[in-house]
């Protein structure tokens, strides 16, 4: 029980959410730019692969564009289907591979990335589909490469889409992150469960679920506001 | 310019197979417009693609300019098609470029620099008349605005080719009539050779030089329009100036067709009055192509053989075209 009438209470308040803030922004931050990363070729990846679709010979073998694109799919099905706090324990191993240890903010990135690249991956794909064949076929008959189709039509006109979904993705990580946050991965999460859970104080608590609340606003509505500005249909 | 021959194409596998192009030669001169035209399902879209290399034949050759397009990949066909331009039924803008970044894209494919993409996108979008709309996004347009915007970044990057895929269909019979003399205006400014489809009998009244009516694959007659209109029973002739059914009757009925000659002479008039035949008017179409007075008019001709066989004989001597039907 933290004591409430100690005269540091509300500064150390500050103080304690503030770090763990500025460490959920740092382990979204990071998993964000991954996710977004192998997110965005997974989701291209998975469209154009297809029979008929752009990379569906990719290097002139249609049975590579098949493995790839199976071995994608069947990865990003097992991505979504397991519950984010078993593929963290899960992923114990792999994190302690990759950064040294499985406890503190960078540790977190790990899961956080690895369940959001197949979630922004879906989305991306969803996007991706809703560009019309016709526009590929203009490009084409105008001599463009692949790789001028994939980012400038493609990609390009999928960026209201993309924007909807990377707002999305941004809740998403910055949910899975109070729960990395509970097993050790710092953060918001950390505050709530140790300060707010474990030692009994509704501030602490409020306080966290206050911030998280305003969080998930901002970029949902950031995104919203940039889906419009950014869609010309 | 483009030459087709014996050009195979089947979709789907055994008993589903269906054969889009059987065997198709076909030629297009240079700097003149031709029209396939045909119901949709006849292979038109087919044959258009592979102009292109979009659609790749089972067999036979595509040459364009001298280049065989069935035997180009990679940059040789990605080269090719700088020199082939292509517009298309919905237009297939990018939804998120301005018209002038729509025209650009043309350049950035071909490797134009900024500055000469900037000036030759607002170069082309003059020559349709566009010039205006260079901020606007495609949303923003009319359906004939979006398709002067297909045409500009078509020819963006002056290609001696003008494919034109239902590039009209889309659009109302006003619009249509607008960009069917845009096109003809910039075949005729730049030289360029048109091949468009359609499955609307008007664009090749309005614009084609030369035309092929396609069935099921196959091309059932070529050539240029006013050969194929009097060639007797043509299916072009047919559709362009449909007379409708025979009525019955015991008369002689003949056939005239005018395609630019002898309209201002008074035909009907001349036959009651030489032959003393009082000529009777069963049916007639006619329209103005290319600026001149074209159509069919279907005559009964009461009287003995003599007589009937006299009359044609008088009209064919006039330079007319006359198919005598009973």
């Amino acid at each position: 029980m933290i004591d409430r009438n100690d005269p540091y209470f509300w500064a150390d308040l500050l103080d304690t959410i503030l770090k763990g803030a500025g460490e959920t922004f740092y382990t979204v931050g990071v998993s964000l730019l991954l996710t977004v990363l192998f997110g965005l070729a997974a989701g291209v990846l998975l469209v154009t692969t297809e029979a008929h679709g752009l990379l569906a010979r990719p290097f002139g073998s249609r049975a590579l564009g098949v493995v790839v694109n199976r071995v994608l799919d069947v990865v990003v099905n097992i991505g979504r289907s397991i519950p984010f706090i078993i593929l963290m324990i899960l992923l114990i191993p792999f994190t302690r591979l990759l950064v040294g240890s499985f406890i503190g903010p960078t540790a977190a990135i790990v899961p956080l990335a690895i369940a959001g690249i197949p979630f922004f991956a879906r989305l991306v794909e969803i996007g991706i589909r809703e560009v019309p064949k016709g526009l590929i076929e203009a490009a084409q008959s105008l001599g463009a490469t692949r790789w001028t189709i994939l980012t400038k039509v493609l990609v390009a006109e999928a960026v209201p889409a993309l924007a909807l979904g990377l707002s999305t993705t941004v809740v998403g990580l910055i949910g899975y992150s109070a729960m990395v946050g509970a097993v050790g991965g710092g953060g918001l999460g950390d505050v709530a469960f140790r300060y707010g859970y474990q030692r009994y104080s509704p501030e602490y608590m409020f306080a966290v679920v206050i911030l998280l609340i305003l969080l998930v606003q901002l970029f949902q509505s950031l995104g919203n506001f940039a889906a419009r500005r950014l869609s010309h249909r | 310019m483009i030459s087709v021959s014996r050009v195979v194409k089947s979709y789907g596998s055994g008993t589903a197979q269906v054969r889009a192009l059987d065997d198709v030669t076909m030629t297009v001169k240079k700097g003149e417009i031709f029209g396939v035209v045909g119901q949709s399902g006849a292979g038109k879209s087919t044959l258009i693609r592979t102009i292109n290399s979009l659609e790749q034949p089972d067999s036979g050759t595509v040459h364009v300019g001298g280049r065989d397009m069935t035997k180009l990949a990679g940059r040789d066909l990605r080269q090719a098609r700088h020199d082939i331009g292509m517009i298309f039924q919905h237009f297939n803008l990018l939804s998120g470029r301005t018209v002038r970044a729509n025209v650009e894209l043309s350049l950035e494919i071909t490797g134009a620099g900024r500055a000469q993409r900037r000036s030759r996108a607002l170069e082309i979008l003059e020559l349709v008349d566009l010039h205006g709309k260079a901020d606007a996004y495609p949303a923003q347009l009319s359906g004939g605005q979006k398709q002067r915007v297909g045409i500009a970044r078509a020819l963006a990057s002056s290609p001696s080719v003008l494919l034109s895929d239902e590039a009209t269909s889309a659009l109302d019979p006003d619009t249509t009539r607008q960009i069917l003399d845009l096109i003809r205006q910039l075949s005729k400014d730049l030289g360029l050779t048109v091949l468009l489809i359609t499955h609307e009998m008007d664009v090749v009244k309005r614009i084609c030089d030369s035309a092929a009516v396609m069935s099921q694959g196959r091309i059932l007659e070529q050539g240029s329009v006013e050969k194929l209109l009097t060639t007797e029973k043509s299916l072009l002739g047919q559709a362009l100036f449909p007379l409708g059914d025979i009525p019955p009757t015991s008369n002689a009925v003949v056939e005239i067709t005018f395609t630019g000659v002898a309209t201002d002479r008074p035909v009907i008039a001349q036959l009651a009055r030489q032959h003393g035949i009082d000529v009777g008017i069963l049916g007639a179409a006619v329209e103005t192509i290319h600026g001149r007075q074209t159509g069919r008019t279907r005559l009964e001709l009461p009287g003995d053989e003599r007589a009937v066989s006299g009359a044609v004989a008088d009209l064919r001597s006039q330079g007319l075209y006359v198919e005598v039907i009973k």
